[in-house]
């Protein structure tokens, strides 16, 4: 297929339905509305399900209902929308079934703004719901990766009976760009074993996430932590720029990946010895790679729309290798290239001695400088 | 002496096939059987057990999927017409039906139950009202009587901060895409008879593709309320039956002119 000029939003919607998605559920919310919108007019078309639900609480459960059947089925939301599916992301990774969410994150916390943001990272990457259960977090940093996320989400899903989450903001869902749609893959045929279809002649299925035993419940919870490991060796995912003879590494993922790899050309041009390291499964989160990463660098340094989530699994990889520093907007702001710039220039001018600084304080401090009397 | 003819003894009441072999966790005189086995009744006789698909909710009821011998989910509290119709939109030649209590549907589920009312999802929703939080121990619920003492209303509901029970077969009647909203109660044999043809009319109308059908059963709970079985069954005679009366709130005439074969 060819390169077309495609809004995140609608591309990855287009590649939902191209990689088999039988059944949409979602609710309004900008910035993720145009997707929802793109199944409204392309599900039916296709004879496929859209429901806009009542709430995001329903959709989920919707979503819980065709995800029982075995039919591939996802919805789509943002922030706000997402903390109130967290209920039913927990049901549906109890009861170990599949399904793809694609949040296209916003500013907060609370009601926030609409402008892009990393703020989700925890609800997403930690479980959000009650429990222990991790969901796969992919990343995408363009609207090609974008696209190809979404087809790869639908495929970890199933073959894990995981919930995969595409983890985009604002600016991915809403810009343009680009990129090229995969071919439509034909429905499949048939049902996995274990899904709920009400077919004649066979014993009866059950699916439920309640095991009134504990027993019970913790043979399910290793089942569960078992099927994580597999994860954790088979799907981590990332890229490398310029890492191979760099002093400072950057770690950033998303649009904030994006940003820092401007950053990185910059100071590549002035003769900084950097590169970076973008993490594109944020759950497999890339554990090895970044402790060996932090043993050949003089620093890393990370950089989120947030304030500093992904810093603590960098962290927590680097086991005290090397300093971490961090650098990050929050509530919407989107880091320039010149800002990410300024911060290599430091850590390249002033390397920190200090592991046990407190990172998000000294950072605060310059934030605020920097900000004036914003 | 007396003897028992076995060679022409014939069968008058025997474990409907939608039933597993399980015995039922309910309380001594919970009305939860009587309503599971006329279900279960109506799917065998109406050939749909091999092809139906049910929801369990939360409550009691959470472990009702241990006793139909069928495919069955576990909905979260409240949202099991949800559930429901993630399910119907992509198997819709399959009987979908959710069973749900009182504050299952209209206290914590009332957005799914009403939208999926609203939408005219061509399922079929059992809702048993006994006036009281069963499973965690006796609290109000929505559809609790004035006064009636509850362990979270000690003194008794008072109106003027509890606010008055929610009739939802009332309140789905009044959606457009509703086919069949009705009220039944199960305090005694004629009633139960009356149930079970409204169950078998709901589940008629969801083969027909006709929309939305809700039967509403009156049903007791001794244990919480703290009566005998047939104590408990005379309350809802001379108590819940005037505060929710029985009757027919939305008949469509699609409905109405169905012909149902006999089981």
């Amino acid at each position: 297929m060819a390169k077309e000029l495609l809004k995140g939003n609608n591309a990855m919607a287009e590649a939902a339905i191209r990689a088999g998605c039988e059944a949409y559920f979602g609710y309004p919310i900008t910035p993720q509305t145009e997707l929802l919108e793109h199944m409204a007019a392309r599900m039916p078309e296709l004879g496929r399900a859209f429901v806009q639900a009542e709430s995001e609480v329903a959709a989920i459960n919707m979503v819980y209902g065709t995800a029982c059947t075995g039919k591939r089925v996802m919805t789509s939301s943002s922030s706000p929308g997402v903390s109130l599916m967290t209920e039913g992301l927990s049901y549906i990774a109890g009861t170990e079934v599949p399904m793809v969410l694609i949040d296209v994150m916003r500013g907060g916390p609370g009601l926030g703004n609409i402008a892009p943001a990393q703020g989700d990272y925890n609800q997403m990457v930690r479980g959000g719901g009650h429990g222990d259960y991790k969901s796969i977090v992919l990343a995408p940093a363009s609207v090609q990766e974008a696209i190809d996320l979404t087809v790869l989400a639908f495929d970890l899903a199933e073959k894990y009976r995981a919930i995969a989450v595409v983890l985009a903001d604002g600016s991915l869902g809403q810009m343009m760009e680009p990129a090229e749609l995969p071919e439509m893959q034909p429905l499949r045929k048939g049902t996995p074993d274990w899904a709920i279809t009400g077919e004649p002649g066979r014993p009866r299925r059950l699916l439920t996430s309640i095991y009134l035993q504990p027993e019970a419940e913790e043979t399910t919870n290793i089942r569960l932590q078992r099927r994580w490991l597999d994860v954790e060796a088979n799907e981590v995912r990332y890229q490398e720029t310029y890492l191979d003879d760099a002093d400072i590494a950057l770690v950033a993922f998303g649009t904030a990946g994006r940003v820092a790899l401007s950053a990185v050309r910059q100071a590549r041009a002035e003769g900084i010895k950097v590169g970076l390291f973008r993490p594109i499964s944020l759950s497999p989160f890339p554990v090895a790679q970044i402790r060996q990463l932090a043993s050949r660098v003089r620093s890393l340094l990370v950089v989120e729309m947030n304030a500093g989530q992904m810093l603590d699994d960098v962290k927590l990889a680097a086991q005290g290798a090397c300093p971490v520093e961090f650098y990050g907007r929050m509530g919407g702001v989107v880091p320039l290239p010149d800002e990410v710039l300024a911060e290599i220039l430091r850590v390249s001018t002033h390397p920190t001695a200090d592991l046990n600084g407190h990172t998000r304080a000294a950072w605060l401090d310059r934030l605020e400088a920097g900000r004036g009397g914003n | 002496m007396l003897t028992t003819d076995i060679q022409n003894a014939k069968v008058v009441y025997e474990r409907p096939e939608g039933f597993t072999d399980l015995t039922t966790h309910y309380c001594p005189g919970c009305t939860h059987g009587t309503a599971h086995r006329l279900v279960a009744e109506t799917l065998d006789e109406m050939g749909l057990r091999e092809h139906s698909i049910g929801v369990a909710s939360v409550g009691c009821s959470v472990f009702s999927y241990n006793y139909f011998d069928m495919d069955f989910v576990q909905a979260a509290h409240g949202r099991a017409p949800a559930m429901a119709t993630g399910i119907k939109r992509v198997f819709p030649d399959r009987a979908v039906f959710t069973y749900q209590g009182d504050g299952d549907l209209a206290s914590i589920g009332m957005a799914e139950i009403m939208h999926a009312a609203g939408r005219g999802e061509n399922i079929t929703v059992i809702f048993i009202n006994n006036a009281i939080y069963g499973m965690t121990g006796g609290q109000m619920a929505p559809t609790t009587l004035p006064g009636m003492k509850t362990t979270s209303s000690p003194n008794g509901r008072d109106v003027e901060t509890q606010g008055y029970p929610l009739r939802m077969a009332e309140i789905l009647a009044t959606l457009d895409a509703v086919s069949y909203s009705v009220r039944r109660s199960l305090h005694d044999p004629a009633n139960i008879r009356k149930a079970k043809k409204a169950i078998r009319t709901a589940f008629e109308a969801q083969r027909r593709g006709l929309g939305f059908s809700m039967v509403e059963l009156l049903s007791s709970c001794p244990t919480n309320w703290g009566m005998t079985p047939l104590d408990s069954l005379a309350f809802i005679e001379q108590k819940m039956v005037p505060a929710f009366p029985l009757g027919d709130y939305k008949v469509v005439d699609a409905v109405k002119s169905m012909k149902m074969k006999e089981g």
